[in-house]
Formats: C-alpha cells, structure tokens, sequence
C-alpha cells in the first residue's frame, strides 16, 4: 500500500527529503506544508540577491515537485492551521525541515535600542520577506558594524557597500533598493571575537569583496599574531590569510566611496545610544586553548567604534512547533539520526528531522541534501519495518478539512503564478525578478482567494 | 565560473563530493569524476567534501585543459548522484598525493 509522508517546510531540506522519498523504491506520496504561500525558504529569503546563481538551484527544487505524487500546500501553518496531532493521524510519517531564522542575542547592555538589530531581520528585510518588509534600518550614520564573522555578515557587509548600480541588476526588494540608495554609509566594520584563522568565512565569498566597483576591503595585518599558531592551522587557512593579506594594502589611487573594514579579536561589551546606537564598545581578546579549539578571553583593553547599525550575526535557531519535542538551549529539535527524541531521549514515533532545525545553523544548501538523504534513510528503514500503512481516507479527511478552515492554502501550480508575475515584473526594470512581498497579494496572484 | 575535478581524482574517486551536490552536476566513468559546468552553481560545497582536494575552481587554474575535459566528458558520462564506494588503492593514493603535496 502506498505509504504517506507529511513534510513541514520547503526550503532545501524540504525538497531534498521529498527527492530521495520519492527517487526510492518504497511507494510513497509526499505532500509538503509550508507557512508562507511560496516555496523555497533560504534559497528565497536567505541568499543574497546578488547570488543569482546559487538561485538556480530552484531549478531542481521544480522538478522535485513535478513528481505526480508530490503536492505543495502553501500558506499552512503546522501547529497552527494544522496540528502535528492531525498529521500523525493521517500520515506514515511526519519529517519536520522548518529551518531556523530566529536569531541569537549577544546578551549585552545597549543590544535593544534602535539600530541594534539581527542580520537576519536585515536579510530578511531586503530579500522582501512578507514579515520583514516594513522594518525601517537608519542608513544615516557612515558607520555600520557587523558582528560575526560567517557568510551572512559577507553578505550583509557586501549589500551595504554596493553601489545602487551594482545591487539593480539582483532581485533585492524595490523598498531596500530605494532606501540603500539614500544611505550615507561610508564605513563597514566586520568584528569577530576570534582570529582571522578561525574566521568562518568562505573563500569565495571573501574574494568576491575585492571585485566591488565602489568599495575595498582592508585588513590591518597587525591583527594577526601567528606566532602561538600551530603549521597545521596556518596550512589550513592559507587560502583565507592568502586574501585577507591582499586586503592589507588598499590601492590609494581607487580611492573608494566605501571601505568594508575586517577586524579580529574584539568582543562586543556594550552598546551606547539613547534613542538610537551611537556607538559599539567592545573589550580586546587573546586566544587560549589547543589548535582548532582557541577561545577569546577578553582582557582590559576596550575599543569603542562610533557607528549609527549594529548588525548581530552570531547564529541562528528555530522555532517550537507545538507537539514536537525543542531542545531550547540548542534551538533545535533533538534527534538520533534524523529520528526526534524527546527531552529524555525517548523515540517520538512517526516523526523525524532534517536540515537547520535538526542539526543547528551550519552548512551550505548541499549540506542539507545528506543531511536529508540521511533522515529519509531512517524513514525508509522504519516503513519498511512496519507492516501496517495509514489508511489513505485519513489523508484524504485531512485535506477535505483543510479546503475548508484553509481555502487560501496555495498549491504548486498557485506558486508558479506568483513567480510568473514576479519574472515579468522584474523584467520590466532590469531584474531577474521583482518579489511580491505581501501575503496578501501573492494570495491574489496565485488565485487562492 | 564553475568548478571543476582535478587530476587527483583519478585513481581515487572517494565520490563524497556527490552527496553534498544541490544540483547533482557530477557524471562519471569507472576512473574518476567530472562536473557539468552548465549546472554547476558554484556553491562550493563539494570542495570541503574531498579527500584529496580534487575539486578547485576554474578562476584557480585558468587555461587549463581540465576546464573543457570536465565540459565534454560531462555531457557524455551518466550522472552519479550518490556515494560509492572509493577504487581500490585510493588510500594509498592519497597518502602519495599528500607526500607530494599535492592535496
């Protein structure tokens, strides 16, 4: 008997789980819940703009759901619309992909005045999430700071000193593109607590800084202090030193409006500004511990940066969905090999995990692919096992209920509607498209209303 | 600018760069690997992935013959979306490719 998997969220892991379901010899049929009305997650709202390329992987995601037994159903919130309850009733399996775009704090005075915010929300933000397309950045002070020391503070980094020339040709949200025009930034400060070896940026990204029309990337060579480091570690981030030394001498002649500045070793302590930030102090640190586990231990230097944007980029964690085990600490769903356990480490039968919100916020958007082949395996194992198939009118009573507490739910083709409209739109004004970034019109474009 | 698979897979062809592919743009023979670079989307997720650090981008060897090698063999050689199962001697491979310095 066919066999029904119930997957929640549509990003990478999503799709990919959907993939190796439906490439496997099990005969399944797999229908993916998403909260928002289009699909894609990350590869939507967390990629920059300017990556197009990286995009292209919705290419693939397209044809996942081609497969006739895959159904999209967008605009559906599980614990909300839908309960995991009601899910476990009318499915196989359950495999739980939300993702993880909440952000961590810094924990220090100063962090909740205005100015201080995530890179997530400013990601978000110009990318036209739906729920972050009102926020306001004050683009006013030349100063911006970027805490952390990953691919998204690159990327925000880089979107704050491109040229409006340079972001026009991405698909970056009209709103951001109007107001980053305006903006007075002149200088962008990318702090990490560690030192450049223990920078987690990678080396495409980092080299993509020196080909900007309008900004240079500096590193004061100062800040490295390889004399403690072991060959091995040297070796290993060769290629990084490689470039960040290439940044050690700007080209004087270029003079560039915008300067993204890297430095290292410096732990945020505190944020001044009464209305609004006005400066960022932070407390100098030294590295102890082995090669390839140094930590920064602040000592009583402290340096305070004057800067009108603090942009926090110190990682990311889900969110709870109602009826499934959350390991709070970790913001993850605790699991053995992409099967949830509860708190006590117990088996949540029928429900499963895979992609950020199953093993934190690390990787790219392959990384998630094994990752999900993996949980699928485990499914696959436990189908397997299992002689008894829910029976397939449960399913079809959930989707009858659904139609009618959610008739706005969007299905595949409802998508390729919006992003129709979207391509056009943006082929209007030089764009690979212009996102629609209200629920409500990208109800209406997909005819769900 | 995609990537591309190295000399350094022949003889070795570990194959744990295929299951991190988002795109699944690597095809192969029975010696080793090659990616299509019409689908390639230069994520590099791969690079990490390698034993003997076969794959590099095309801007790091440019007019190199391995550009157009990986071209025409991926357009001709089935696609292998999953891990297998390394050559036989591909250990003993590495350990060589490393005592060069060449991984």
């Amino acid at each position: 008997m066919i066999k029904s998997i119930a997957i929640v969220g549509s990003g990478p892991a999503g799709f990919y789980a959907a993939e190796a379901l439906l490439n496997a010899d099990t005969d399944v049929r797999v229908d993916m819940y998403e909260r928002l009305p289009v699909p894609f997650g990350l590869v939507r709202y967390g990629v920059a703009p300017d990556h197009q390329k990286l995009k292209r992987v919705t290419a693939v995601f397209e044809g996942i759901a081609a497969h006739p037994n895959f159904q999209f159903f967008g605009n559906v919130t599980v614990g909300q619309d839908v309960l995991i309850t009601e899910l476990e009733t009318a499915y196989d399996a359950i495999i739980i992909a939300s993702g993880a775009i909440s952000d961590r704090k810094l924990g220090i005075a100063g962090e909740n005045v205005s100015g201080s915010v995530s890179a997530t929300e400013f990601v978000s933000w110009y990318n036209g999430h739906p729920e972050f397309r009102d926020h306001n950045f004050d683009l006013s002070h030349p100063c911006a700071v970027v805490i952390g020391n990953g691919n998204v503070a690159l990327d925000v980094s880089r979107i704050l000193a491109k040229s409006p020339e340079e972001l026009a040709s991405s698909d970056i949200s009209k709103h951001a593109l109007e107001a980053l025009s305006t903006s007075k930034i002149t200088d962008i400060v990318v702090v990490g607590r560690r030192g450049p070896l223990q920078a987690s940026f990678s080396i495409r990204e980092l080299r993509e800084l020196s080909t900007l029309t309008g900004a240079e990337p500096v590193f004061d060579p100062s800040e490295l202090d390889t004399t403690d480091i072991s060959p091995e570690e040297l070796k290993d981030a060769e290629r990084m030193l490689g470039i960040l030394k290439g940044f050690a001498h700007p080209d004087s002649s270029r003079q560039a409006p915008k300067r993204i500045h890297f430095r290292f070793l410096l732990s945020p302590q505190s944020i001044q500004g009464t209305e609004a930030v006005d400066s960022i102090t932070f407390a100098r640190c030294k590295l102890e511990g082995e090669a390839f586990n140094r930590r920064p231990v602040t000592t009583e230097g402290r340096e305070t940066i004057p800067a009108g944007l603090v942009l926090r980029s110190v990682g990311y964690r889900g969110s709870e969905i109602p009826g499934v085990p959350f390991d709070d600490a970790a913001g993850i769903i605790p699991s053995k090999e992409g099967r949830v356990v509860d708190l006590e480490g117990q088996l949540k039968s029928k429900l499963y995990t895979a992609g950020w919100i199953r093993r934190g916020p690390s990787g790219i958007i392959g990384t998630n692919r094994a990752c999900a082949n993996e949980t699928v395996e485990a499914v696959l194992a436990d189908l397997g096992t299992s002689s008894i198939a829910c029976d397939p009118a449960l399913r079809e009573q959930l989707l009858v209920k659904l139609k009618t507490i959610k008739p706005t739910n969007v299905d595949f083709s409802g998508w390729q509607r919006i992003d129709d409209l979207e391509r056009k739109a943006g082929e209007a004004c030089g764009k690979p498209r212009e996102k629609i970034t209200s629920v409500s019109e990208m109800l209406l474009a997909a005819g769900a209303t | 600018m995609p990537h591309i698979v190295t000399d350094n897979c022949s003889s070795c062809r570990f194959t744990d760069c295929v299951s991190v592919c988002p795109v699944n743009c690597f095809h192969g023979d029975a010696g080793r690997l090659y990616i299509d670079p019409d689908l390639c989307i230069d994520c590099g997720a791969c690079i990490p992935k390698c034993p003997v650090g076969a794959i590099v981008e095309d801007i790091d060897i440019l007019g190199s013959p391995l550009i157009d090698l990986n071209a025409e063999k991926a357009a001709s050689l089935p696609v292998i979306m999953t891990k297998q199962s390394p050559l036989p001697g591909a250990d003993k491979r590495r350990e060589e490719l490393m005592a060069e310095g060449l991984v």
